[in-house]
C-alpha cells in the first residue's frame, strides 16, 4: 500500500536518512519515537508538504514523489488540530469536497454519517475556538476523513488531549479505521495508545528508522539498546482474558481484575517482577517457577532473563541481590508479581 | 490609600508631557481657523483640487503596494532562504533615507540620462512634474508600510492551516483565496491604512519631483511662504480632517462586512 524506499530529507536544522517502509492496506500502523526524531517531518513528506532529496514514496504501487499535495489524496490531522478558524464546524468539515467531484447525495450521506460516527450534530453551527480539544480533534477527524482519502496521517492526535478527552477521540479513531478501507498512520509516543490501536510500528531516532516489526517484536525483541531503552516495558504478550486471568501459552496470571475484551495485551516492567529462590509468603498473587537463561550486566542492575513455560519474562535486580541469591544461568527461580503491576491494553 | 512612589510619579509627568506635545500643537492649528474661513477655503477650487490628488495619489500607492507587496509578504513570511535578511533590509530602507534624497534618488532613474528614463519617455510616461510622478514617489515612501504590516500578519497565520488545506484537495492558489486572505485581510486592510498614511503626508520626496501639479502638503507649504501661518491653516486643517474621515470610513466599512460574512 504505501512503500517508502531510501527517502532522504535535507532540511535547513534536521535530516531524514535512508528511510524505509512498507505499510500495508487498510492498516493501522504507528511511529514512536522521541521529540526530535522526525516523525511530523516524515508524515509532512507522505503529504508533500517538506521537500525531498532522494528516495521514492509509493502508494498502491503508484509512485507519488513528485506529485502535489492536492493530487495525493492524503489526508492529514495535526497535533494541534489546525481547524480553519474563520469557518464553522460544518465548514471546516466539508472544506474539502470544494476540489472534489463527489455526487451530492453521496456526500451528504458521508456528512451525516461522519456527524455520527463522531457524535458532532449539535457543534455543526459553532466555530473552532469554542471547543473543547477533544471536540477540535474530533472535527479535524471528519474533515481528513470527509475527502476518502487513501491514507490518513495523524500527527499526535491525542497527546495534547486532557487525560479525559482521549479516551473519546481514541474509540473514534477505532471506529474510523474499522468502518473505512482507509490506511492509518500515526505518529505517537504513548505506549498505551499504540498497544490499543496498532499491530505495527516502526520506531524512529535521529532521523532515521530504528526498528519496525509487530508492536510484540518492538517491546520484546528491541534490535537496538535505543529502542530497547525506548520501550522499556519489556515484558509485553499477547493474552487470552478468562474470568480475572491472563492466558499466555499455558501460563495463566492472575490481574485481579475482570476484563471486557477477550484478548489484548498484557505488560510488566522488569523492575516489577521480583526473583527469589523459594516461594514468598507474600500478597502477591502471581507466583511462578523459572529457569535463568541470562543475566545481563547493565551497569547498576542486571537484567535477568527467566524461561517459564514457553514464555520468557526480564526481570531488573540489584547486584547484591545477585549475589546474595546466588542467580547464574541455569538457576531455578519463582518470579513474583503484584496483579496491580500487570497493564493491559 | 495607596501610597504612590516618586517613580509613579515621574511615569505619570513623563507621559503627560508626551500627550500635550502631540496634542497641543495640533488642537491649537484645528482650532485656529475661524468656521467662515474654512468654508471659504473649501469653495477654493485649487484646495479641492489639491487635497483630491493628495488622496487619489496616496490611494494608487497603497494599491500598487498591495498589488506588488503581498506575494513578497507572502514569501517572506513563509520561506527561509539565503540573503532573506538582506531584502528585509533593502525592504525598509525607503523608510531610513531622508526625503528630499528620495526625490532626487528617483529623478536620477527617471531622467532623460538613464535608459530606464528614455524608455518611459518612449512610452510616453513623464515622471517629472506629473502625476504618475508624485504615485512613483508616494509608492516608494509607502510600500514598506504595507509589506511589513501584512508580513506580520501571514506570519501569524499557521503554516499548518494550509497544508492541511493541500492535503485536502485545494491547490496553492485556492488555499490562499480560502485560508489565507481570510485569515490576512484584516493585517492587509491595516497595511494599506498605514501604507496611505504615511503617502499622503509625505511632502520631501515629491516636492522635488513635482511641485506641479500640486498636492496638498505642497499647496500649504506655498500658501504658508506666500501668505503666512494664517492661510496655510485651513488647508492643513481641511487635509487633516478629509483623510481621518477616509481611514474611519474604510473602518466602519469593512468591520460591517465581517459582520455579515
Amino acid at each position: 500500500m504505501i512503500k517508502i524506499e531510501g527517502l532522504n530529507i535535507r532540511l535547513l536544522e534536521f535530516n531524514l536518512l535512508n528511510i524505509k517502509l512498507e505499510i500495508g492496506e487498510n492498516e493501522f500502523f504507528i511511529l514512536m519515537g522521541p521529540t526530535g526524531a522526525g516523525k511530523t517531518v516524515l508524515l509532512e513528506a507522505i503529504a508533500g508538504l517538506v521537500p525531498i532529496k532522494s528516495g521514492k514514496i509509493i502508494i498502491d504501487k503508484k509512485d507519488i514523489t513528485r506529485l502535489p499535495p492536492e493530487r495525493r489524496g492524503i489526508s492529514i490531522v495535526y497535533q494541534d488540530y489546525a481547524l480553519f478558524p474563520h469557518l464553522t464546524v460544518q465548514d471546516n468539515i466539508t472544506y474539502g469536497l470544494h476540489f472534489h467531484r463527489t455526487d451530492k447525495t453521496k456526500a451528504k450521506k458521508d456528512l451525516s454519517r461522519l456527524i455520527e460516527e463522531l457524535n458532532l450534530s449539535h457543534l455543526l453551527r459553532r466555530l473552532p475556538t469554542n471547543l473543547s480539544g477533544g471536540e477540535k480533534q474530533r472535527v479535524a477527524l471528519a474533515r481528513a476523513l470527509m475527502v476518502e482519502p487513501r491514507v490518513l496521517l495523524l500527527d499526535e492526535p491525542i497527546s495534547a488531549l486532557d487525560p479525559s478527552f482521549r479516551e473519546e477521540v481514541r474509540n473514534g479513531l477505532k471506529r474510523a479505521h474499522q468502518s473505512s478501507d482507509i490506511t492509518f498512520f500515526m505518529v505517537t509516543h504513548d505506549f498505551a495508545e499504540a498497544l490499543s490501536l496498532a499491530d505495527r510500528a516502526a520506531v524512529m531516532n535521529d532521523g532515521s528508522i530504528e526498528q519496525v516489526g509487530t508492536m510484540e517484536d518492538i517491546f520484546q525483541k528491541p534490535r537496538s539498546t535505543f529502542v530497547a531503552d525506548f520501550v522499556g516495558m519489556k515484558n509485553l504478550f499477547a493474552a487470552q482474558y478468562k474470568g480475572t486471568k491472563a492466558i499466555i501459552d499455558n501460563v495463566a496470571i492472575e490481574l485481579g481484575r475482570k476484563l471486557t475484551n477477550t484478548h489484548g495485551y498484557i505488560a510488566i516492567r522488569p523492575e516489577d517482577i521480583v526473583i527469589s529462590r523459594k516461594s514468598l509468603t507474600s500478597s502477591m498473587r502471581n507466583s511462578f517457577r523459572g529457569k535463568v537463561t541470562g543475566v545481563l550486566d547493565q551497569g547498576f542492575s542486571y537484567e535477568v532473563h527467566v524461561q517459564v513455560g514457553q514464555i520468557s519474562f526480564k526481570s531488573l535486580i540489584t547486584k547484591r541481590s545477585l549475589v546474595e541469591l546466588d542467580i547464574h544461568e541455569g538457576s531455578e527461580v519463582v518470579l513474583s508479581c503484584k496483579s496491580t503491576a500487570i497493564h493491559n491494553f | 490609600m495607596k501610597v504612590r512612589e516618586p517613580f509613579f510619579w515621574i511615569i505619570i509627568s513623563c507621559g503627560a508631557v508626551i500627550m500635550a506635545f502631540i496634542l497641543l500643537p495640533l488642537i491649537e492649528m484645528m482650532t485656529a481657523p475661524s468656521l467662515a474661513m474654512l468654508m471659504e477655503t473649501i469653495k477654493d477650487k485649487d484646495v479641492v483640487r489639491s487635497i483630491w490628488l493628495s488622496v487619489y495619489t496616496a490611494g494608487s500607492a497603497a494599491l500598487i503596494s498591495f498589488v506588488l507587496g503581498t506575494p513578497l509578504a507572502y514569501l517572506l513570511a513563509r520561506t527561509n532562504f539565503m540573503g532573506k535578511r538582506l531584502v528585509e533590509g533593502i525592504v525598509d530602507l525607503p523608510i531610513a533615507i531622508p526625503h528630499p534624497v528620495v526625490g532626487i534618488a528617483i529623478l536620477s532613474v527617471a531622467g532623460k540620462n538613464h535608459w530606464l528614463g528614455q524608455a518611459l519617455s518612449e512610452l510616453g510616461v513623464r515622471i517629472m512634474g506629473s502625476v504618475a510622478g508624485i504615485i512613483v514617489v508616494l509608492t516608494f515612501v509607502g510600500l514598506p508600510f504595507y509589506l511589513n504590516a501584512v508580513k506580520n500578519g501571514f506570519e501569524s497565520i499557521s503554516p499548518r492551516l494550509e497544508k492541511v488545506s493541500r492535503s485536502l484537495g485545494a491547490p496553492m492558489f485556492s488555499t490562499f483565496l480560502r485560508i489565507t486572505f481570510p485569515l490576512a485581510w484584516r493585517s492587509m486592510l491595516i497595511g494599506l491604512i498605514m501604507c496611505c498614511a504615511r503617502a499622503i503626508s509625505e511632502f520631501g520626496a515629491v516636492v522635488i519631483v513635482a511641485y506641479h501639479p500640486m498636492i496638498a502638503p505642497v499647496m500649504i507649504y506655498e500658501r504658508f511662504e506666500a501668505f503666512g501661518l494664517k492661510y496655510s491653516q485651513p488647508v492643513a486643517v481641511w487635509l487633516v480632517f478629509i483623510s481621518l474621515i477616509l481611514f474611519l470610513l474604510l473602518r466602519i466599512l469593512t468591520v460591517r462586512k465581517k459582520q455579515v460574512a
